[in-house]
């Protein structure tokens, strides 16, 4: 699995250069409104923006929209429902080992999604997104609401998908603990540009 | 029975009824004198306006002349169908949704009753085929506009929901089949009240109008069921094109949605 970026730069977003290989996570840092969400939503083909994104040598342009947003799935940092109940959102239920992993009982998916705290939605968001196996996930803040506990957890997840799937992940973060423990790429973004290490 | 003349007298003493209630309103500084001064003196003057429009219309019964009169016509509801969105989708398509897509359905549903159902001779005789396309028009008009407010308004309330449904890999179509649903549900609310209420609660204006002017009630009650089937299809027509059309503008070739299409 290939994931290559090259000068994609957008509205809000200054021009970014990155390649991830099987089993690479890339964490995102910089500050606030520097473009690190514009970034994600380029790469999930969600805003409009410029330079070439290829998956295993295909480009996203060559790709009908649906079928590259399950291959590049994006987990926003605040997550739609649109339906009322919370199995609706899935396409296929997660297993329940996953489920356990992130404190999650399974009794969750028959709730409604008004019943459900923040840090909840955010795990079973990353859930559904998990279960539509893509090549390459892009986490946009996902353990903002989260203790210490869970946001090991999410990251421990992570990590083996990525490697069991020979997937690749990019993960914006602020937190230092997902930091430390994910991290094989750097990618620094400022308003001239990004530097990736 | 012939239909009783109103004087110019009359009127005025009608329009005194309006005089007092602004008067009222002035008194408890409600401040709608002005409004209400504003709208009866415009009424009044298009209908004046209208009323020898038609009158020369009428008298050459000129198939060019008719055309040009409904293209006006259709014109003005194109414009008003803009005129009352709250998000209205920017530029000349905007405008170019509702008028398409009234403009369709109200001249095929228009020409087909002129032409195959009441069958006039001539089949543009202007007395038929002008209050038709008006009622028609009309109707369209606010079933358009209220389906294509919801459409857009709904898109911008509610697009957290809509892109997460596209990063769960669903179309644009997908995404969008109760937003759409209900966006044409919004643009026939007033007609299927308009169905319920024929009749009952209201006496339709048309039917009334020829009651007034010496029809046997039981012939006005037919063209009255004529012009609310002609009104149902041509509003649920019209609304329909109009969503699809306009939902067609809120994402662009890779089904990102382009809430920067509509204005505020």
């Amino acid at each position: 699995m290939q994931f290559s970026v090259q000068q994609v730069a957008g509205a809000h977003l200054p021009p970014v250069s990155f390649t991830l290989t099987s089993g690479d996570i890339l964490t995102v840092r910089g500050a606030s409104g520097v473009g690190k969400s514009q970034l994600l939503r380029a790469l999930a083909d969600l805003s409009e923006h410029t330079g070439e994104i290829t998956l295993d040598d295909v480009a996203q342009s060559a790709t009908p929209p649906d079928e590259w947003r399950r291959q590049v799935a994006y987990v926003p940092a605040e997550s739609g429902w649109w339906a009322d109940g919370v199995s609706a959102h899935f396409t296929v239920l997660p297993p329940a080992d996953w489920l356990q992993r992130l404190s999650l009982s399974p009794e969750m998916l028959n709730a409604t999604v008004e019943r459900l705290s923040t840090g909840e939605r955010q795990r079973l968001a990353l859930l559904r997104a998990l279960m539509m196996q893509p090549k390459v996930l892009l986490l946009d803040e996902p353990t903002a609401n989260l203790d210490e506990a869970n946001t090991h957890a999410m990251a421990t997840l992570v990590a083996d998908y990525v490697q069991s799937q020979g997937a690749a992940a990019v993960w914006v973060t602020h937190d230092a603990t997902a930091r430390e423990q994910l991290g094989s790429h750097v990618l620094q973004m400022t308003a001239e540009g990004a530097l990736f290490s | 029975m012939n239909i009783q003349i109103l004087s110019v007298f009359d009127l005025v003493l009608a329009g005194l009824l309006v005089l007092a209630l602004g008067g009222v309103q002035l008194l408890l500084g409600l401040g709608l004198l002005r409004s209400l001064v504003w709208g009866s003196v415009r009424m009044v003057l298009q209908l004046l306006l209208v009323g020898m429009v038609l009158k020369s219309l009428f008298a050459v019964a000129n198939l060019g002349w008719i055309t040009l009169m409904a293209a006006v016509m259709l014109l003005l509801a194109g414009y008003e169908v803009t005129a009352r969105q709250k998000r209205p989708i920017k530029g000349w398509r905007g405008y170019g949704i509702g008028l398409a897509s009234m403009g369709v359905t109200a001249a095929i549903i228009t020409l087909f009753t002129l032409t195959v159902i009441i069958q006039p001779q001539p089949w543009y005789t202007p007395q038929y085929a002008i209050p038709l396309l008006g009622m028609i028009l009309g109707n369209t008009m606010t079933g358009i506009g209220l389906a294509l407010n919801h459409l857009t308004q709904t898109a911008w309330s509610s697009r957290n929901q809509i892109e997460a449904r596209l990063l769960m890999g669903q179309t644009a179509r997908t995404a969008t089949r109760e937003l759409r649903a209900d966006a044409l549900r919004a643009g026939l609310i007033p007609t299927l009240n308009m169905l319920a209420a024929a009749g009952l609660i209201s006496l339709p204006g048309m039917m009334t109008g020829q009651i007034l002017a010496g029809a046997p009630p039981m012939e006005a009650v037919r063209y009255q069921i004529l012009i609310m089937l002609l009104i149902t299809a041509a509003t649920g027509f019209g609304s329909m094109l109009a969503v699809h059309l306009g939902s067609l503008r809120l994402f662009d070739a890779r089904d990102r949605l382009r809430l920067d299409r509509l204005g505020s």
